[in-house]
């Protein structure tokens, strides 16, 4: 399948398929619209669910009391991490689109694409916390640091690069999803770039989708570059994890 | 001579299970008082009281009254008591940060921000430690480079660094080679005379040499505290004599 993709996109990748709109002429079409799109998406979806997700896990991890009630929290996190995309669309759909009137605008798009990972940022996030052995925190109690010193001087700086490694292989499962953007009605056809986040937008794996789907054979060759940049983006993304993992935990050893 | 240590009738529990049955100690200032006994007879729990670590396990709770300092420790924030009663632990167990950090750590969160007033501290540390003249040069390297000896004497430095009243060593040589032991006990000796010192261990030679009073604790009860010689050399109980000579235990 990388082999076809390549095969047939990679002619058709350049500078001009990168910074060129969409168009009905397939020689004039390009990307720019979409991944730039993809670009405001993901930002925005870090910003919203890279704090609130590590939050959750801090507080699941190290203030809440065993009970019944965070059993039940814990139970549904792992569940919603394993909820299939398209209903988080159903409900971005209903929630933000329609019920808070964000229309199909980029900050609808982020906010369901942040509840849609948030599940796995809080599961990836506990575990890097978990890991941390207890003599450190023992170390520090131990100096008369509080529970917040321990955790901020200690605990999550230890845990940063299995937090980091979780955080970003999220991410770039939300970029790599069509599903509920096409549920929420991101546009195929756009022909400017987001200037705020309440624009309207489009983003790479709905263009392929839509470029797919078309009859004609130009047009899949153009499908078949743009899933090549959108692999090479998701590369990036892990190839950076791997990195960062690699750099910390070089200074790690226990 | 001071009492700085006192517990009173203190019986402890995890969860069901109970751990210590009124226990009753003087503990004296400027003295290394040892604490003996087999496996899972309560010593590490009876430490583990005194600077409120116990605190942290959910299932934990105590009767009875532990008095530091003429204070009730229920009546002072754990951190302010855990400051005052430094600890050492059995496993080395420095921060995984440069050798500079973890000694700077403690004072830096009792608000020492200048940085000469804090590494006129950390020098201090070092030294009252015997580690300064090792590491002097290599301060900002990590402290997970050190040999295991060494992380312990860190670990000691870190604690004097916060300039406690009390240092608690539970097992600090259980995972350390002789010579590192030897080296731990001549600090311990050292250190005896600004600090008042409770040491947990499991090898009757180390609590001869070192220690000027000892306890010895079985099933939760504390079966003799005395001086140590006399403890060695005639204890009262039957059951201490039976564990010191190696009967069991």
């Amino acid at each position: 399948m990388l082999w076809d993709a390549w095969d047939k996109g990679a002619d058709w990748l350049s500078i001009k398929f990168l910074t060129s709109f969409p168009s009905r002429f397939p020689e004039e079409a390009g990307i720019k619209s979409a991944l730039m799109g993809s670009i405001w998406l993901m930002v925005l979806t870090a910003i919203m669910s890279i704090p609130m997700g590590i939050g959750s896990a801090v507080y699941l991890e190290e203030y809440a009391r065993k009970s019944i009630l965070t059993q039940l929290i814990e139970l549904n996190i792992s569940n919603l991490a394993g909820v299939p995309s398209i209903v988080y669309g159903i409900l971005g759909l209903a929630l933000f689109v329609r019920g808070l009137n964000m229309e199909r605008s980029l900050i609808s798009g982020a906010l369901t694409l942040t509840l849609l990972i948030l599940p796995i940022i809080i599961i990836s996030s506990r575990e890097a916390i978990r890991a941390v052995p207890s003599s450190i925190r023992d170390a520090s109690y131990a100096l008369g640091a509080t529970k917040w010193q321990t955790i901020s001087y200690h605990v999550l700086p230890a845990a940063i690069p299995g937090i980091l490694t979780g955080n970003i292989l999220a991410l770039s499962r939300a970029i790599g999803e069509a599903a509920p953007l096409l549920m929420i009605g991101a546009l195929t056809f756009i022909a400017f770039t987001p200037e705020s986040i309440f624009d309207p937008f489009t983003a790479l794996p709905i263009q392929i989708f839509n470029w797919a789907s078309r009859p004609q054979a130009e047009f899949q060759y153009l499908a078949a570059a743009a899933i090549l940049v959108l692999l090479a983006l998701l590369m990036t993304m892990n190839a950076a994890a791997i990195i960062i993992r690699n750099k910390y935990q070089k200074n790690l050893k226990w | 001579m001071t009492t700085v240590i006192k517990t009173i009738n203190l019986n402890a529990w995890y969860g069901e299970k109970l751990a210590l049955i009124d226990v009753n100690t003087e503990i004296e200032e400027n003295k290394i008082t040892a604490i003996i006994g087999p496996s899972g007879c309560g010593k590490s729990t009876f430490i583990r009281c005194l600077n409120r670590m116990n605190d942290l396990v959910d299932i934990f709770r105590y009767e009875g009254e532990i008095i530091v300092d003429n204070i009730n420790i229920n009546d002072i924030e754990p951190e302010a008591l855990r400051k005052n009663v430094g600890m050492v632990f059995q496993k080395p167990n420095p921060f995984p940060k440069s050798i500079y950090d973890n000694i700077a750590f403690g004072p830096k969160i009792q608000g020492v921000k200048d940085k000469g007033e804090l590494d006129s501290i950390v020098e201090q540390s070092l030294k009252k430690a015997a580690l300064w003249d090792e590491v002097k040069d290599r301060l900002k390297d990590s402290a997970l480079g050190l040999s295991g000896g060494q992380q312990q004497r860190l670990c000691i430095a870190r604690t004097v660094a916060v300039e406690p009243e009390i240092i608690l060593f539970d097992e600090p040589c259980s995972a350390l080679d002789p010579i590192s032991t030897s080296k731990i006990e001549d600090l311990m000796i050292e250190l005896k005379k600004k600090y008042t010192i409770v040491i947990v261990t499991h090898n009757m030679q180390q609590a001869a040499r070192a220690s000027d009073y000892t306890a010895f604790f079985l099933d939760g009860k504390l079966i003799e505290f005395g001086d140590t010689k006399q403890l060695f050399r005639k204890p009262v109980e039957k059951s201490t004599e039976d564990y010191i000579i190696g009967r069991f235990g």
